[in-house]
């Protein structure tokens, strides 16, 4: 992938540098690094690193010292900085989205700035306001009336408003609480997958990175470019020691993030139809070595029943109990090894929208990870 | 000339009756002193706080000169002023009044604008800017919007002292409430209605322009008060 000729790059850096005034060491060194298209590179490093310069330099809200950076093939230094950044969109931890506007006027900031029709600028309201998943009741309030993750869910709409070919992000899920960084960061890998844009994400989180990046920067104190990568390369083979202490251990962990579950973990398990007989039950958990069993009604999974209480009677009789946690085909292995240890049975069921996959144990996953 | 009989009380309601249209034509006077000091005094105020804005490093001169002003009492400034511009005609008397009542606007002004301005959340400047504003629009859109609480608190405080320091102006023989109390307290028997009216009128109207300001910041801001907690 990463090695590939690339012939579509949306953003070029070409010896980029930004020494700021009064300082002895540049923030950013002569940096050269390639975006393409509908591509989501991030970029990674400690403090310092000059991450954030480096983003703020593509929308010019910091100009560089030397070198030469090109969105869709123009200079940015050639467009005026008003009408470069209206076409980029910009998203910040901070959120920012203006107090004295409600959400709606907040999201109709950038067509509004380009003159668009009153019109059009509520139908594109209407459809944001779909896209992030918010609620039309929301679009009158002002924005301390919503929580963290509402706030940037409309600071995302406000970014994407007049569909700008190009995404700046600069820790965006920064100041949110953990569950709710969660929730927004699977909204917007789902986003991203349908709408291919072309996106430059600062980060210091290593996990943040391997989830939603393409390609991952790492960047090192003074914006030296360490490493350039897809995540599972990255994780795989570290180009230097700076690179391999800063996504630290449990390189293995952090890879199987990167895998789903799919077909090869997955085995069929101590499961029966209800409509077998006590007997067929027993002779199938003598055969996993286990004291419970899964029931099916079709492809549903009902839940499991012990051995103590099946005692002949018809299996359509008995009252299962729910399993306690379940994955998805597309889950990643990390969660599955996550739920396999964490359960008592250290198995852990596979269910895709109601229809029984199978289960995953800890053996599965070890021979994935050895392949 | 006021029509005036000894009181026999404390108050004398006939007075009052007798002199409506006296009154009136202070209270007006009163207001227009005011009113011109107030505009003037925001628009040097919002000149001087825009380069203070722009030039941090003239922000201490710019309010230790305006401190300064602040700090000479009222008659003093008369005092000073009056040689400068003269008090021969009623439009020397009135510029040198206002002189006097918009230096005593400007801390106050500056302070709050340049306060509300720098206020603005970092984070929202800088979407501003990431959005594509142009600095004319940043400033007009979002900047000064956002620093109105601020602005219209310190009108408010700017008012009420005006109203109060226009009372003196009186001394120049301009008119407005204070010529009542002047005139009350002038008699060879101090005549106390007189005294009264003066005070309870510019007090009053104090207060009236001061509830009357907040309700229009109010309205200006409506997100500021739905944001508080």
């Amino acid at each position: 992938m990463g090695s590939q000729v690339q012939t579509d790059t949306m953003i070029r850096l070409d010896n980029v540098a930004k020494v700021f005034a009064g300082a002895s060491q540049p923030a950013v060194a002569n940096l050269s690094l390639d975006v393409d298209r509908g591509e989501l590179v991030v970029l990674l490093g400690p403090s310092g690193c000059g991450k954030t310069t480096t983003l703020k330099m593509i929308n010019r809200l910091i100009e560089p010292t030397s070198g030469r950076i090109e969105v869709d093939g123009r200079d940015v230094m050639s467009v005026a900085p008003h009408e470069l950044r209206r076409s980029i969109g910009y998203v910040i931890q901070e959120v920012g989205l203006f107090p004295h506007r409600t959400i709606a006027q907040n999201m109709a900031t950038v067509p509004k700035l380009l003159g668009w029709d009153a019109g059009r600028i509520n139908e594109r309201v209407a459809e944001l306001t779909v896209l992030v998943g918010l609620d039309r009741s929301m679009l009158e309030r002002y924005p301390t009336e919503l929580s963290g993750g509402q706030q940037q869910r409309v600071g995302v709409a406000r970014a994407l408003a007049a569909d700008p070919p190009v995404l700046l992000m600069d820790e965006p899920f920064g100041a949110v609480d953990p569950i709710v960084r969660g929730h927004l960061q699977w909204e917007f890998l789902e986003l991203q997958s349908r709408l291919g844009k072309t996106v430059v994400f600062v980060t210091h989180d290593i996990d943040e990175a391997i989830l939603l990046g393409s390609r991952i920067a790492i960047l090192n104190v003074g914006g030296v470019l360490e490493q350039h990568d897809t995540p599972e390369r990255i994780l795989a083979s570290p180009a230097n020691e700076f690179v391999e202490s800063f996504i630290g251990g449990e390189r293995g962990l952090r890879r199987l993030a990167l895998r789903p579950i799919g077909e090869a973990v997955v085995s069929r398990g101590p499961v029966i139809d209800i409509t077998g007989t006590p007997d067929e039950a027993v002779r199938l958990m003598e055969e996993h070595g286990v004291s419970w069993v899964g029931l099916l009604s079709g492809d549903q999974l009902l839940g499991w029943v012990d051995a103590s209480e099946i005692d002949g009677r018809p299996l359509a009789a008995l009252t299962p109990r729910e399993f306690l946690v379940s994955l998805r085909s597309d889950s990643s292995l990390r969660s599955a090894l996550d739920a396999v240890v964490t359960s008592h049975a250290r198995m852990a069921v596979v269910v895709d929208d109601g229809i029984y996959r199978g289960m995953v144990d800890l053996e599965a996953i070890a021979e994935e990870i050895t392949e | 000339m006021i029509l005036a009989q000894a009181a026999s009380s404390l108050f004398d309601w006939d007075w009052v009756g007798r002199n409506i249209d006296s009154i009136w034509r202070r209270t007006v006077e009163h207001l227009a002193l005011t009113g011109v000091a107030l505009v003037a005094g925001i628009v040097i105020a919002s000149a001087l706080a825009a380069v203070a804005i722009r030039k941090p490093r003239t922000y201490p001169t710019i309010t230790a000169a305006t401190g300064l002003l602040y700090t000479i009492p009222a008659l003093a400034v008369f005092a000073l002023v009056a040689p400068l511009v003269g008090i021969g005609t009623v439009t020397q008397r009135f510029i040198t009044a206002e002189i006097a009542l918009i230096s005593y606007t400007l801390l106050i002004l500056i302070r709050n604008i340049v306060t509300g301005v720098n206020g603005v959340p970092a984070g929202v400047r800088e979407a501003a800017a990431g959005m594509g504003y142009s600095e004319g629009e940043r400033i007009r859109q979002i900047e000064l919007p956002l620093a109105l609480p601020a602005v219209m608190a310190g009108i408010r405080i700017a008012t009420v002292t005006v109203i109060g320091l226009v009372t003196v102006t009186s001394l120049l023989g301009l008119g407005g409430l204070g010529f009542f109390i002047l005139d009350g307290l002038r008699r060879s028997i101090i005549f106390p209605t007189e005294i009264i009216v003066g005070v309870v009128l510019s007090v009053a109207l104090a207060a009236a322009l001061d509830i009357g300001l907040l309700g229009i910041g109010r309205v200006l801001t409506p997100w500021a008060r739905e944001g508080d907690r």
